[in-house]
């Protein structure tokens, strides 16, 4: 296999999308100047948290959005709409759900034109490999969630696409049953039942990433880029206990984290009102109930991440922002693969409720810009009020506008939590004022 | 006037498009009206049927009220899916399109009633085709725009996921509408049509006996018999037609839309089967039916194929699929300037009209009718309240009430009260009653009942657990009405009154002014101002009539029930 065309299956070439307004107005680039290939017989992995864009990239890959600048090439075509040898699997699973299970098969073929007997005899085999014999009649809606991903998995598989994209295929099925469907996958992968040439999934699960795929890729977020490429040599079938295994997953996990550490505080530094550092929606009772956790044995004020989250049956979606957010409030930081209490973390688990809300008051407003910026503004005005949407569009400066929303309900919950200033909803308006 | 409720969450005040919309649309109906200025000489009568009172003839009647509610539905469908899918693909056509249909739903039709009559029958001299024509037209206008905003919402809200799904697999513009945009709109087109049916059988019952000027239509149907009941004062005539009307109603009902509602479940996306089930013994019966099911099974197959067919519509419609490029903004700007030209043009040709043939006197005089209107309206509409939310929340709290009560008040919205007003009126002369007064009670009598069931359903709704947190904590009283049930069913009281409100604008052009034997009894008020400008032929003061009302319709929904609604929904929704 000497011909660079058939070894790489897929390239992609400097890709940066950038979301456009109805008013046709620019905003911040989703995805920045990605690279990256595929090549046949392997899996891939997209690794990155939500928010990222890793499943942008996907639908650039799958042609389903175009991209800003950059190119992608399937199989030596450059892609421009739809592709034709890629099939893609939803996390949603996205199943007609008027149409039974052989019908939602079918229609793939048949809309492709393919004749209706041959469309019959692939889409049977297709429910046949993937372990549906007996379901054909049956609609999505009687399905547990595990059948209807196979259900999705024989709707791709019958395109016989080169390149089977997934998008988080086993983040919307229960711990069991995604690990059966996992392993019965890359059973198929191996024993060569599957006539795809490669697997492009992207995921946020670390431990999926390693057990399943040959190359991980990481994805940084706002804007996404690609900042690790980590090659997976565990020989299959691959044991989660295995101590190889579980030193990749630490040392994706410490790649994750530091890279939160360092980023963050330097782009605060650079932003002269430091407004462009974007807050993690966490509630302030989780963020308690993380550090009694911590505190607690066996961690005893350390905790290692893995272990944290798989006690916790936390994705990583769930642990990092709250684990950033305790990092920025000073009460507790990570360290490679571990996060641990700060002396302020480990006084704050013996305080009552009121010290605690004094203490995320004060933290907030002495680390958080955005915090001491609304203090200074409600200050600063003889009314003593001032509209969200003065700091909406300051935060849209440095940051989309979903990031800005999630920013400013943030800082809302911490600002009331530690007593710092009101909100009202109505009004959308920031006040001192709370009810007497 | 059946308000899309689809539609009320969508913007509140009314902005330049509403305006375009407006002119446009007033200026159409002007415009009609001018062509047919002085078409007060007879027209070529058409073949009369002669209505007969004989029972016997009641059950044909009964069928052409019903065939003739059959055609409006399938011109509606045929209006839905090509205007709504042109406005949920197309961005510009989309920034006039929907405007247009949100004023659209606030013209009294009824009014226009003798326009379209002049129009059919011109079409077809000589001939009842005409007459049958404008009365199906009639019914679909209550129809068409409420069913086409249903689908537009439903088109706009396809789950991306799934959208991408049908891109992915590289559908055509045909195969995805038939795979994904039309199953994924059923339901609620489904229920919109049932909704909007129920308004339509108030039209046809108006539309077959009318008078335009010198010439009478008569078609052969239930509306017509009763009219003719009314003429000739005859009680037992008008049971009978009241009885057959029921019967019609009751056989549509469970022949025809329990059915479908039933059979339409499957395409409701939820895929938890939490959601209440629809069942209908019709339904059932059809899928027990082996031989049926085998005889029709080749059929549907084929329409499978059909609807697979690999054909590509025109750009055009596959415009959307660009969402990602960038509009073209000179593109837009010749195309907005494009609307205003046209809506300025509209506003000034309709301003020219009014301002020729009736005068600005005239116009005044309309606008303080419409005043007297809407005091009835807003009046009428609070008495309905009053006497009918207590009710409707006791009711809805008992579930086995709740179960028996519900489907006999949204009967009692689909029947055609509009058949008892003769009747009615013959109380007032009997007892000498002031007509301002005691006919206005007439506006509300069909459309209450749209309060009753929503009003029941919300009560239905209201979660078991906030109930017996209100008994625990002994609410009682005001302030459990107030603080518990008051919000609880807010939302859904709210539906309910836009869409009486609505229907009692559109009822007081048939209330207002109503006959019995050889009287008339009038109400000061801009409907009967239509009805009297309708009998006569006076197409410039219809016209006028009519302008005034949707003017007042629009912006009472925009200022009032759209403001309520909107903040219902945001602060209210459980």
């Amino acid at each position: 296999m000497l011909d660079p065309a058939v070894t790489t299956l897929l390239s992609v070439d400097n890709v940066t999308k950038v979301f456009t307004t109805g008013s046709g107005e620019s905003r911040k680039p989703v995805l920045e100047n990605v690279s990256m290939s595929l090549k046949t017989g392997e899996i891939v992995a997209l690794l990155g948290r939500s928010g990222c864009g890793k499943s942008t990239l996907l639908r650039v890959i799958a042609g389903l959005a175009t991209a800003t600048e950059g190119k992608v090439t399937i199989a030596g075509h450059p892609v421009d709409g739809p592709a034709e040898d890629v099939a893609m699997v939803f996390q949603s699973f996205a199943l007609f759900p008027w149409l039974n299970v052989l019908d939602n098969v079918e229609i793939g073929p048949r809309a492709n034109g393919v004749p209706l007997e041959e469309t019959r005899q692939r889409a049977l085999k297709a429910i046949d490999t993937i372990g549906l014999d007996g379901f054909e009649s049956a609609y999505p809606k009687e399905l547990s969630g595990g059948m209807r991903q196979r259900v999705g998995f024989a709707r791709a598989l019958v395109m016989q696409p080169k390149i089977l994209l997934m998008d988080e295929p086993f983040s919307a099925l229960d711990v069991l049953t995604a690990e059966t469907l996992r392993t019965d996958l890359l059973d198929l992968w191996q024993e060569g039942r599957i006539p795809t040439k490669s697997i492009l999934m992207v995921t946020h699960n670390i431990e999926e990433a390693v057990l399943m795929s040959d190359r991980i890729l990481v994805l940084s977020s706002n804007p996404g880029r690609i900042a690790f490429e980590i090659p997976v040599t565990i020989p299959h079938p691959r044991d989660r206990l295995d101590p190889e295994f579980r030193a990749l997953v630490d040392h994706i996990y410490a790649l994750m984290t530091q890279r939160a550490d360092t980023t963050r505080p330097a782009a605060r530094e650079a932003a002269a009102a430091g407004l462009s550092l974007s807050l993690p929606l966490v509630s302030t009772n989780a963020l308690a109930g993380m550090l009694e956790e911590i505190a607690a044995p066996p961690y005893d004020g350390k905790a290692d991440l893995p272990h944290l989250a798989d006690s916790l049956g936390y994705e990583i979606d769930d642990l990092f922002p709250l684990g950033e957010m305790l990092q920025l409030l000073k009460l507790a930081e990570f360290e490679e693969a571990d996060i641990k209490l700060t002396p302020l973390g480990r006084r704050f688990v013996d305080m009552d409720v009121d010290q605690r809300k004094k203490v995320f008051g004060e933290q907030a407003l002495a680390n958080i810009p955005l915090a001491s910026h609304i203090k200074r503004v409600l200050d600063e005005r003889p009314s003593h009020r001032a509209p969200a949407v003065r700091f909406r569009e300051e935060l849209e400066d440095y940051m989309s506008e979903d990031y800005a929303d999630r920013t400013l309900r943030a800082i809302i919950n911490l600002g009331r939590y530690g007593e710092l200033f009101a909100y009202d909803e109505n009004a959308q308006t920031f006040s001192y004022e709370n009810p007497e | 006037m059946l308000t899309n409720i689809a539609s009320v969450g969508r913007r509140v005040l009314p902005n330049q498009w509403d305006l375009i919309a407006f002119a446009t649309i007033m200026a159409v109906l002007t415009a009609i009206g001018q062509s047919y200025h002085g078409v007060s000489a007879p027209l070529p009568a058409p073949n009369q049927p002669v209505i007969s009172l004989d029972y016997a003839n009641l059950p044909y009647y009964a069928l052409r009220t019903a065939l003739r509610m059959f055609a409006a539905l399938f011109f509606s469908l045929v209006f839905t899916f090509t205007y709504a899918t042109l406005a949920a693909k197309s961005r510009r056509w989309e920034m006039v399109l929907i405007p247009v249909l949100d004023i659209l739903q606030s013209v009294p039709i009824l009014g226009f009633l003798s326009f379209t009559v002049t129009f059919f029958l011109g079409l077809f001299p000589g001939n009842t085709l005409g007459a049958e024509l404008a009365a199906i037209f009639a019914i679909f206008t209550s129809q068409a725009w409420n069913m086409a905003f249903a689908f537009y919402q439903s088109l706009r809200t396809v789950p991306r996921d799934l959208d991408e799904v049908a891109r992915g697999l590289r559908l055509t513009g045909w195969q995805k509408f038939w795979q994904l945009a039309a199953p994924f709109a059923m339901p609620a087109l489904i229920w919109n049509t049932m909704m909007s049916m129920s308004g339509g059988w108030f039209f046809v019952v108006a539309s077959e006996a009318i008078t335009v000027g010198d010439t009478t239509i008569t078609l052969p149907g239930v509306g017509s018999y009763i009219a003719k009941a009314n003429d000739e004062g005859d009680w037992s005539a008008i049971g009978a037609a009241i009885l057959t009307m029921g019967i019609v109603i009751l056989l549509y009902d469970q022949l025809l839309f329990r059915p479908i509602v039933a059979w339409a479940d499957k395409f409701r996306v939820e895929l938890s089967a939490g959601q209440e089930v629809s069942t209908s013994w019709v339904l059932n019966l059809l899928l027990r039916t082996y031989w049926l099911r085998s005889g029709f099974a080749p059929v549907l197959a084929g329409l499978r194929s059909i609807s697979l067919l690999p054909i590509r519509v025109p750009r055009l419609f596959a415009a959307k699929d660009a969402a990602n490029r960038k509009p073209s903004r000179l593109l837009d700007a010749i195309w907005i300037l494009l609307i205003l030209a046209v809506a300025v043009w509209a506003a000034w040709l309709t301003f020219r009209y009014i301002a020729m043939e009736v005068g600005w006197d005239e116009v005044a005089h309309v606008f303080v009718l419409t005043i007297y209107t809407l005091i009835r309206v807003i009046v009428l509409m609070a008495l309905a309240t009053v006497f009918w939310v207590p009710i409707s929340v006791w009711i809805g709290l008992r579930p086995r009430w709740a179960e028996t009560i519900q489907p006999i008040a949204q009967f009692l919205a689909a029947f055609p009260v509009n058949l008892l007003f003769g009747a009615t009126v013959s109380l007032i002369l009997a007892y000498n009653l002031n007509p301002n007064i005691w006919l206005s009670f007439l506006i509300i009598f069909g459309t209450q009942w749209y309060i009753v069931f929503n009003t029941i359903g919300g009560a239905a709704a209201f979660p078991n657990d906030l109930e017996e947190a209100a008994k625990n904590f002994h609410i009682k009283g005001w302030r459990w009405w107030i603080q518990v049930i008051i919000p609880g069913i807010a939302p859904y009281y709210l539906t309910g009154a836009l869409t009486a409100s609505g229907g009692s604008w559109n009822a007081s052009i048939v209330a207002e002014y109503v006959k019995w034997k050889d009287h008339s009894v009038v109400a000061q008020g801009v409907g009967s101002y239509i009805a009297e400008a309708t009998e006569k032929g006076d197409f410039p003061k219809i016209v006028l009539g009519v302008a005034m009302m949707s003017l007042f319709v629009t912006l009472f929904n925009r200022l009032f029930w759209r403001q309520l609604y909107a903040y219902a929904e945001r602060r209210l929704r459980l």
